[in-house]
């Protein structure tokens, strides 16, 4: 059964069409990943399936419910949580405080004005931290920690969410080897664990191939190519306009 | 950012405020009921501008509402003292749910720019507004019930009131929601990505802000007897700004130590030269080009030389 389902998706930025007719089937408990070179459009597919960025045509279904043009807090409510390409979380808070309040939010307690937070959910905040190895560093400061870390944070802070369905824009951009490497295994392990869906973008096609179930390959705001990890390797158009280059 | 000490420090100070009286003169009695005002004002600001991180530039409008209305209800409709401070708190938290959820679907300068707006129009309506408002003359003598109008009883009530009002929005900035404002300002993108309604958090701010404006202008007008346009004037909202920034616009405490000792600078200097607003220029100047965490980062700087 598919989880996400993009119909016709198609973004226009003045004359630039980044997302051209994108349609796209996620099903439950897949690993997808979002391949294509530079600027083929995949975050803006990821922005308009989130809700950063709504389309200029088409239709986003998570479940049953209509997606597109809706807030990323509803999205996010509905079951979907995403990390960014670029690390964004609250850099001046410690690990410790960006997690708690990611599950002050999840817990939907955002606007409870008495209930003290010093402690609060000091538990779950250290089980999540734990789970993606930064328990060291629960009290530094976001910004202080290593690039690879502060991605980990990330995830940790999405997980916080509870989601359904994990969106990752380039889980390993900018990491060491080692780092990617820790970083997939953890991915592979929360998914399983979590029963969770997957979408990601990644550039990197041996993180690609160890953990994606389904591969969609994105080219000029289109997919050319869309299914199991061998049968995307074997395309030729794939061939020629992207692994071809490798 | 918001500490356990803090609060006790805050409590440490209204406890010596209340020596005040004993000192048996009656000016100083005076000066701290209006610098306790000035620091409540200075607080609801914070909730906005420090917390979440919505720099408004139209807060004395709630300042004038909650006064114009708290006299209103005392002087003309002849409600007790509780319903009609109420009845005026409650006025000023509608005009900022109105006005703020207008001005909260705009970010930065932009949303400065329109609480200026605002607040220019609720002047503009106090102005004219004669027979509520007293128009340009002002609502001259307010019925303050007779257990208030001696001065000392009414740094009594004044001091309970911020006394309350402090320990309040210290439990806000200690809670959940505290915590969800303050990942608000910080980031945010990341805040709605979590799940948060943003903007409608930033209403919640603007509301419970003008909410305790309009009680430091209960407090206003009941100690001039009386409440002018002038209130609501912009640089009424650009003083509280700066009491904001002088004192740290990112503790607790910052607003009232910089409504404090903005105000007491005031008082003194007029006494020496009439050119106070040179005087606050270089203030300003000092805070700006110097310690852009006010006075509190000054002494945190102290505390801990080494970090950064």
């Amino acid at each position: 059964m598919a989880i996400l389902e993009i119909v016709n998706l198609t973004k226009n930025f003045g004359a630039f069409v980044a997302v051209r007719g994108v349609t796209l089937q996620i099903e439950e408990f897949a690993t997808h990943a979002i391949i294509g070179p530079n600027g083929a459009g995949k975050t803006t597919l990821f922005n308009l399936i989130s809700g950063l960025a709504s389309p200029t045509t088409g239709e986003v279904w998570y479940r049953q419910q209509r997606l597109a043009r809706l807030q990323p807090h509803e999205i996010v409510r509905a079951g979907m949580a995403r990390s960014f390409q670029r690390v964004n979380v609250f850099s001046r808070r410690t690990a410790f405080e960006n997690v708690q309040v990611a599950l002050i939010a999840s817990a939907g307690i955002n606007y409870n004005f008495l209930r003290n937070a010093g402690s609060l959910f000091r538990e779950e905040a250290l089980e999540l931290l734990r789970l993606v190895r930064c328990e060291d560093e629960a009290l530094r400061r976001a910004s202080e920690l290593a690039y690879g870390k502060q991605k980990q944070l990330e995830l940790a802070v999405a997980l916080a969410a509870k989601p359904k369905l994990l969106l990752l824009d380039e889980p390993t951009a900018g990491m060491s080897i080692a780092e990617t490497k820790s970083t997939i295994g953890l991915i592979k392990d929360v998914v399983a664990d979590r029963g969770l869906t997957l979408l990601f973008t990644e550039h990197d096609m041996n993180v690609v191939f160890e953990i994606a179930s389904a591969i969609s390959v994105l080219h000029h705001g289109e997919i050319i190519a869309s299914g199991a990890p061998e049968d995307v390797r074997k395309n030729d158009d794939v061939r020629r306009v992207y692994l071809g280059q490798d | 950012m918001t500490s356990r000490p803090q609060l006790i420090f805050l409590l440490a100070v209204f406890a010596v405020l209340a020596v005040v009286p004993f000192l048996g003169a009656r000016y100083p009695v005076e000066l701290a009921t209006q610098v306790m005002i000035f620091s409540l004002f200075a607080l609801s600001l914070n909730v906005l501008a420090g917390q979440t991180g919505n720099l408004s530039f139209g807060h004395a409008a709630f300042l004038s509402i909650g006064g114009y209305a708290c006299a209103y209800f005392l002087t003309r409709l002849g409600w007790p003292l509780a319903v009609s401070m109420a009845g005026a708190v409650i006025m000023s938290a509608a005009a900022a749910l109105i006005i703020g959820a207008l001005c909260v679907r705009l970010n930065a300068i932009y949303f400065s720019m329109l609480t200026l707006a605002f607040s220019m129009l609720v002047w503009a309506v106090a102005t004219k507004w004669r027979s509520i408002t007293g128009g340009d003359d002002g609502f001259v003598g307010v019925d303050v019930p007779i257990y208030l109008t001696n001065p000392y009883s009414f740094f009594w009530f004044t001091l309970a009131v911020c006394a309350l009002s402090v320990v309040a929005l210290w439990i806000l900035s200690a809670s959940a929601m505290g915590h969800a404002l303050v990942a608000i300002r910080e980031n945010p993108t990341r805040a709605s990505f979590l799940g948060m309604n943003v903007k409608r958090m930033r209403l919640a701010a603007f509301v419970i802000a003008g909410a305790f404006a309009g009680l430091a202008g209960c407090l206003l007008a009941m100690y001039v007897r009386g409440m002018y346009p002038q209130t609501a004037f912009w640089t009424q909202s650009g003083q509280v700004i700066i009491m904001v920034l002088l004192g740290g616009i990112h503790s607790f405490i910052g607003p009232i130590i910089g409504a404090a000792v903005l105000y007491l600078l005031e008082v003194i200097t007029e006494q020496y030269t009439e050119y106070w607003s040179f005087v606050m220029g270089l203030i300003l100047l000092a805070i700006v080009m110097a310690f852009p965490e006010g006075l509190v980062g000054i002494f945190s700087k102290l505390r801990a030389p080494r970090r950064s």
